[in-house]
């Protein structure tokens, strides 16, 4: 572990009481216009599970993804996170979506990382972490600085606090926006590709984070094509092809017996 | 008769004029700036939350903020003030009465002139507003909404900064404009530059010195703009820079040398 990080504010940040899963997807629909990219995918998430999404571009899993924390509208089933419906309000039994203001107050819970860091070019790495607790938590301005250095220390970055994103690299880049997100305590975090926009030379250093984050007890969700990762890291392997789950299993088995003939293929491609 | 004999320049008249203007001729200059700068302020202000209503999810504000551009783009200035002056106290629905603020009095045609480039400019700043806030990256929408932004704190902190670097270079243009339109204001009698060049004119009946005054006085003005305009655009493409990212083999000694 980095020296400053504890592991209790990661492993207790959430609200997820034990036995309670942290994402629970029944039969997700989802349709872009006439392609149906999710069909009635199904998964269940507990707390300090690290769960590794795979499969082919196209196969719907970067789309779960956003539809956890409700950057997509779902077009059918039902989604909670910590128990609650994101997004969605039942109304006289009815499921109405939520007022931005109010999804704005559920998303708090979940983090997310993205393929292209998307960090606020106009502040420096150290306001990019504090912005949220100071203007969403109304964290106080030294509390919430103290705890985005502490936070940049953890992903190696302390050094950097006063530097633009335009001035760090993309492996820089993305550890700042990993603490960006952990900056808001969630208790779940999504990872969309987190290193596939990275120079290969850099993708190291983010999977270390997100290796540790995973031993000190968060709750994650990865879409990746790092097997190697996928196989250290992951408790569980979600394979995905063409909007829905093909195969899950525990990542020791499904990488050395896949069952399902599109697995094996996808993994023959991927793995050399 | 040679042509160039046939040109008459009292050229000591337009001298006297140019570099010792009379008092009321500075004054008018003044009106001039500082109508113009009220103008394009109060346009700026009201322009943004119209560009926020094309924006809306809300279908009406949508329909009412294009209708206001439609109708205050779609005619001309000239015919917007007279409406909005002279047309408002005829009709008996408005009439424009001095206001008194102690020692400043603010005319009235002064304040429908105020009103009516203000309302005119907020129809084009929203059209540059709403081009500049579609210009940001949907992934800093998405961002700020998965740190739990709500719609407006995304707005004030992460959008409308970057937009405003967008903004700078059209709204220096719209200002050049708006110094130069406010000659209009001569028609609801506004004593602003046109206006008491005018009336000098009328009296000493030397057109061609007077208005070369006037012009010069226009072009000093709008220069003067242009130069601030150019200090603020270098100050914002400087900041920029740091914003472009620096590639990765950049050595580290570049790298200082660029952050500050």
């Amino acid at each position: 572990m980095i020296p400053g990080s504890s592991p209790a504010d990661v492993a207790t940040g959430g609200t997820a009481a034990p036995g309670i899963p942290v994402v629970e997807a029944t039969e997700i629909d989802k349709w872009f216009g006439h392609l149906h990219v999710l069909q009635k995918v199904s998964l269940t998430v507990w707390p300090r599970e690290v769960v590794v999404i795979i499969g082919p571009s196209g196969s719907g899993k970067s789309t779960f993804l956003r539809c956890v924390n409700h950057l997509e509208k779902i077009d059918g089933g039902s989604l909670t996170v910590n128990g609650h419906p994101i997004g969605y309000r039942t109304r006289r039994g009815r499921l109405v979506e939520d007022r931005e203001r109010r999804i704005a107050l559920q998303r708090r819970d979940v983090g997310m990382v993205f393929q292209r860091f998307n960090l606020f070019p106009h502040m420096t790495a150290l306001e990019n972490v504090t912005a949220a607790p100071i203007h969403v938590l109304g964290t106080e301005r030294r509390e919430a600085k103290e705890l985005g250095r502490s936070l940049l220390a953890r992903v190696g970055l302390e050094h950097k606090a006063d530097s633009y994103p335009g001035h760090l690299s993309g492996g820089q880049q993305q550890r700042v926006a990993i603490a960006r997100a952990l900056a808001m305590k969630p208790a779940l975090m999504l990872f969309d590709e987190a290193t596939s926009a990275l120079d290969p030379e850099m993708i190291g250093e983010v999977l270390d984070v997100m290796k540790e984050l995973a031993q000190d007890g968060m709750t994650m969700i990865v879409v990746t094509h790092e097997m190697g990762f996928a196989r250290e890291v992951g408790d569980r392997v979600i394979m995905m092809d063409e909007g829905s789950i093909v195969e899950q299993g525990q990542p020791g088995e499904l990488f050395t017996s896949p069952k399902h003939e599109r697995t094996q293929s996808f993994l023959s491609k991927i793995i050399h | 008769m040679s042509l160039i004999g046939a040109i008459q320049f009292d050229s000591h008249y337009f001298w006297q004029h140019l570099l010792h203007p009379q008092g009321f001729f500075l004054t008018a200059v003044e009106t001039t700036v500082y109508l113009a700068v009220a103008g394009q302020a109060l346009g700026t202000i009201i322009g943004l939350p119209l560009a926020m209503a094309r924006r809306s999810t809300n279908r009406l504000l949508v329909a009412l903020a294009w209708l206001y551009s439609w109708v205050w783009r779609g005619t001309p200035l000239l015919v917007q003030l007279l409406i909005i002056d002279v047309g408002l106290a005829q009709s008996g629905i408005y009439h424009w009465r001095d206001l008194h603020f102690g020692l400043f009095t603010l005319p009235g045609e002064q304040q429908a002139a105020i009103l009516t480039l203000a309302l005119a400019e907020a129809a084009y700043m929203g059209e540059i507003f709403r081009a500049a806030i579609g210009s940001i990256d949907r992934g800093q929408w998405e961002a700020a909404k998965t740190v739990g932004m709500a719609p407006w704190p995304t707005m004030r902190l992460v959008i409308l900064p970057q937009a405003a670097r967008v903004v700078v270079p059209p709204l220096g243009n719209e200002f050049i404009t708006m110094l130069k339109q406010t000659s209009l204001l001569s028609v609801i009698g506004v004593t602003e530059l046109f206006r008491t060049t005018s009336d000098i004119n009328s009296a000493d009946f030397k057109t061609f010195e007077i208005f070369f005054v006037a012009a010069i006085w226009y072009l000093l003005l709008t220069s003067v703009w242009s130069l601030i305009q150019n200090r603020l655009e270098a100050r914002l493409a400087r900041s920029d820079r740091a914003v472009v990212a620096v590639s990765e083999k950049t050595s580290l000694g570049r790298l200082t040398g660029v952050v500050r």
